[in-house]
């Protein structure tokens, strides 16, 4: 039941926070988000699960009960985790805390209603990492949105209008390709009489589906892995369906691009794993080239495209997208650590990922502008919150000791030695590039905002930045440098659930 | 079985409660006839309707109307001129729901209104009718409560007497309703010539004495899905609905919407599985009438969205809206000729229920928007969040779950319909064509119903507005109608269970 206390407290949390006076909001939001973030760091000292959900391992806090019929389906609340979700779900309590307390000194209207939102959104995140029938995970998926487009769209930029229905409509619709494609493989499933996503998995590896509609068993799982494909591609995102980040990203509040790049992009990469590469191993064997070419374009094109921009939250908008290709490139290199690492990238990439977000949230705070070009010198005025900002940038180029060093050596590794892949060794190298643009645009803005001579000509004070949000950086800090020192903390429990998946069937 | 036998018509009283309710305030209006005593009247009103859902889901629960050994087994009354199953009392049950969230919201509508106790007493008339509705076995009774429904609406549509709107609207609900009245009481006789009956299985039994008056027999059908046409605000009697539900007050529009819209359909339900039994009409009139209902369900779907698309007036997009759903729970008929045919209908039947809440809720959010004198159109809604957040986010809770957004009750039904109509979809490759406009104008739907919580919490008012008042009644409505909205899904098993029982019994 503790997973179900988890998105009680959230949702109670959010209904209570939505009816609280303004004054108080921020800080009971905040309150009641250290319960979530407390129990699930509890849970993650208490994880005795052990293998893959979907492959017959022992899931910890699993819980299943009937909930309806639908012909000869049956529906059930079915949730639990293993060491692929464990992680995720402890990142998300953590980073939904940090972005309330980030929330603070920017969001100065209808406060309530903001930090009710934002819980609302960690229990329907939750819910995504731990549902484990398609039903019910389809539910908090698709929920997860209705807060996401309010937070842009009230909180947002100037254009924050067409950025809210811009992301609206490209993830929503990106979910019902997804949502029919999945329907259908279960309708071909012969033998399938539930929604629940091990018995899916188990009867595709079993068989696979008989054919729907005169298609033919594999040619619907074809069919249906592409669907899957661009619906997840576009929640990723990957080049070409990215084209809603960028909008969302800088019209987004701070706390509302932490979540977004720190947990819901995971949520698109989680998908992947959960259900392309696990449900479908002879399709990711088909069309492991071509996926693979999409993941290196994603890493070199959104490399290129940050290098491109002069506002500092695209250029970090537009490195997610290259932070994410290489998730792609981990999970179908479909090795040890190929896969595993794109787990742990998921991890890291979220945490640094909030970080510099919230680095330059507070940057934005205090000079009120996020263009490179009128930044200089910020390093004398707010040295703590910059010299955050560039121990961020390193983590993002991969320095050793912090987690993206881990998390790209892991990738890399494991891409190389791939044998699923052909031309792995020409994907990685290709890949590995990449990290040279990362470390050419990082630097490059960095060098141009926070270092130099101070110019920035304001009639108001730019001085340091809170307490509170320096503390919550240090947070982050310290994670990504924990995860750098000691990837093991999580890495163990992420392998053991992804070697039933790269082992194949037999365990 | 009951330790005391009960008279057999007792099984109608969740329709007697609602008949005793508009005879007491019938009473109390002719004793003091100018009452503005708002309370008694709306809480007569409303304990009649909650006593009614009472008896209904009591009687539902006890298994009245269920097959199988333990339960009471289909009740028939008047020989068969009235029947209540498991069918019957689930649209008691809506309609009762409806009639309560409609009479607790008028209770601060009508402030200042001067005919109260005829409002409260037409509305529970109407009421009774629809609840009829659901238990008529027979063409005559069917028509009797068709009309019992129709007349008491007519007058509540038009009752804003100074608005020129409502009385306009009225006259137009009142010229396609009689008309439609005589297509369908046309329909009746030519049906009868057919078979010689007007009992609904003793016309089953007849079809095939219809013999040569096939294309006759074949003709009643078709007026009769005219008159289910016009009370279900589908294509082809559709277009009383945009007029007289804007020009009606809001609560009359959503009681009409919802609740009429579900006893037309209860109707339809039971007089096509039952009267006309589809192999068996088949071989007399030589077309299989579930073809009407593909068509009609994706026309009417299709056109009632691209409609609502292009309105400015929130309450016609609504109307729109209410056409478009009309279309989706239209499948429910359609997809009879499968051998899953009962599921359709079970999640068609959950719809309607889910619709009462959501869409109720809806037209009731524009009463309040009336009663604050915002204005009409998307614009005049614009920033209503800002000053009363907990109305808007029950609005917002309506606006997503009619567009079909976990985790609301709406997407639960939509979800059961499509995958329904998929699995029947293999039987009968149309059905295909349905679902999936089904999910295509589901997807576009989406596109007005944000723009309302788009107007309502994203964009900044035109002009500043006074404070905005809270009235309990209108507020309490909402807001339950918007809790039930958001945790149904939870309870769908059971509900599921309990509309596939009752689809079953008809469609046996």
């Amino acid at each position: 039941m503790m997973i179900e206390a988890l998105i009680a407290v959230a949702l109670i949390g959010a209904l209570v926070t939505f009816v609280a006076p303004n004054r108080i909001a921020g800080k009971l939001a905040f309150a009641i988000s250290l319960v979530p973030a407390a129990l699930s760091l509890w849970l993650f000292g208490a994880f005795d699960g052990s293998g893959n959900a979907l492959r017959g391992g022992e899931l910890a806090f699993e819980s299943q009960a009937a909930w309806l019929e639908i012909g000869d389906y049956s529906i059930s609340w079915f949730v639990g985790l293993d060491g692929i979700s464990l992680p995720l779900v402890v990142l998300t309590t953590i980073l939904c805390t940090l972005a309330i307390v980030s929330s603070w000194t920017p969001i100065d209207e209808r406060q309530s209603q903001f930090y009710g939102l934002i819980l609302f959104i960690e229990a329907m995140l939750i819910g995504v990492f731990s549902a484990l029938d398609f039903f019910l995970w389809f539910v908090f998926w698709e929920a997860v949105l209705i807060p996401m487009y309010l937070l842009i769209g009230i909180w947002g930029g100037p254009r924050r209008k067409y950025a809210a229905i811009k992301f609206f409509v490209y993830t929503n619709v990106a979910s019902l390709v997804m949502f029919g494609s999945f329907v259908a493989l279960v309708f071909g499933l012969g033998d399938v009489t539930s929604f629940a996503l091990p018995e899916v998995a188990t009867a595709m590896l079993e068989g696979g589906p008989d054919g729907l509609f005169g298609l033919s068993g594999t040619t619907l799982a074809s069919v249906v892995f592409i669907g899957l494909f661009l619906g997840f591609a576009v929640k990723v995102p990957i080049v070409p369906f990215h084209t809603w980040l960028p909008d969302a990203h800088v019209e987004a509040p701070t706390p509302a691009s932490i979540l977004l790049a720190g947990v819901l992009l995971k949520m698109g990469t989680y998908a992947l794993l959960r259900f392309n590469f696990t449900m479908f191993p002879d399709q990711v064997e088909a069309y492991a080239v071509p996926i693979a070419a999409i993941a290196v374009i994603s890493v070199i094109y959104g490399a290129m495209l940050a290098l491109a921009q002069t506002d500092l939250k695209r250029i970090v908008a537009y490195s997610s997208v290259s932070s994410m290709g290489y998730v792609i490139l981990g999970l179908v290199a479909y090795t040890q650590f190929g896969v595993g690492g794109a787990t742990f990238q998921m991890i890291s990439h979220g945490l640094i990922s909030g970080l510099m977000f919230m680095a330059v949230g507070v940057i934005y705070n205090a000079t009120h502008t996020r263009m490179v070009t009128d930044m200089s010198g910020l390093a004398d005025r707010m040295p703590i919150a910059v010299g955050v900002l560039i121990a961020g940038a390193f983590g993002y180029m991969g320095l050793p000791l912090m987690s993206g060093f881990a998390a790209e050596y892991f990738i890399f590794f494991g891409s190389f030695g791939s044998e699923l892949l052909s031309y792995s060794a020409l994907f990685t190298s290709l890949a590995m590039f990449g990290i040279v643009i990362v470390a050419g645009y990082l630097l490059f803005a960095l060098q141009r905002t926070v270092f130099g001579p101070y110019r920035l000509e304001t009639d108001y004070e730019v001085g340091r930045a809170p307490v509170h949000d320096v503390a919550s950086l240090l947070v982050l800090l310290g994670l990504v440098v924990l995860l750098g020192v000691a990837p093991d903390l999580i890495f163990d429990m992420i392998t053991d659930a992804i070697d039933p998946i790269v082992q194949g069937g037999d365990l | 079985m009951a330790v005391i036998d009960l008279p057999q018509w007792l099984a109608l009283a969740p329709a007697l409660i609602l008949a005793a309710t508009a005879l007491v305030l019938f009473l109390f209006d002719s004793i003091n006839p100018h009452s503005t005593n708002r309370t008694v009247l709306s809480g007569t009103t409303v304990i009649g309707a909650l006593a009614s859902l009472a008896v209904a889901v009591w009687y539902a629960a006890a298994g009245v109307g269920a097959t199988g050994i333990e339960n009471y087994g289909v009740i028939d009354i008047m020989d068969g001129q009235f029947v209540v199953d498991q069918l019957a009392l689930f649209f008691m049950i809506v309609v009762a729901i409806v009639t309560a969230l409609v009479a607790v919201a008028s209770h601060d509508y009508l402030q200042d209104h001067t005919y109260q106790a005829e409002y409260y007493s037409l509305l529970v008339l109407a009421a009774t009718g629809m609840s009829m509705m659901a238990v008529s076995n027979s063409l005559v009774t069917v028509f009797i409560a068709l009309e019992l429904t129709s007349l008491p609406s007519y007058a509540l549509v038009a009752i804003l007497k100074d608005n020129r709107g409502s009385v306009e609207a009225g006259l137009k609900y009142f010229l396609i309703g009689a008309l439609s009245s005589a297509i369908f009481v046309y329909g009746v006789s030519l049906v009868y010539g057919a078979t010689g009956s007007l009992q609904l299985e003793a016309i089953a039994a007849n079809l095939d004495a219809a013999g040569e008056m096939g294309g006759l027999l074949g003709l009643g059908i078709l007026m009769l899905i005219g008159g289910v046409a016009f009370k279900t605000a589908s294509v082809p009697f559709h277009f009383w609905a945009p007029e007289a539900y804007e020009g009606a007050p809001a609560p009359i529009s959503a009681f009409l919407s919802s609740a009429s819209k579900a006893a037309g359909f209860v109707l339809a339900f039971r007089v096509f599985t039952t009267a006309f039994p589809l192999e068996a009409t088949t071989a007399v009139i030589g077309v299989d009438w579930t073809w009407a209902f593909v068509i009609l369900a994706i026309v009417t779907m299709t056109l009632g969205n691209f409609a609502a698309a292009t309105q400015e007036n929130v309450k016609r997009m609504l109307a729109y809206s209410s056409i478009g759903h009309a279309g989706y729970v239209l499948i429910g008929l359609a997809a009879l000729s499968t051998s899953s045919g009962d599921l359709v209908m079970g999640a068609a039947m959950i719809h309607l229920l889910v619709y009462g809440f959501m869409n109720t809720g809806a037209f009731l959010f524009v009463g309040l928007a009336e009663y604050w004198g915002v204005g009409r159109t998307f614009e005049d809604y614009n920033g209503l969040a800002t000053q009363a957040p907990v109305a808007c986010a029950a609005m917002a809770v309506f606006m997503f779950s009619l567009a079909g957004i976990p985790p609301f009750g709406g997407f639960g039904s939509k979800y059961l319909l499509f995958s329904h109509t998929i699995e029947a979809a293999t039987e009968n490759t149309a059905l295909l064509a349905a679902a999936a406009a089904l999910v295509i104008n589901s997807t576009l739907s989406l596109y007005y119903y944000s723009r309302l919580v788009k107007a309502l919490w994203i964009e900044e008012p035109l002009l500043e507005r006074d404070t905005l008042a809270k009235p309990t009644g209108l507020y309490a409505a909402i807001v339950a109608a918007a809790v039930v909205t958001a945790v149904i899904l939870a309870a769908f098993g059971p509900i599921a269970d309990v509309a596939t029982e009752a689809a079953a019994t008809v469609v046996g």
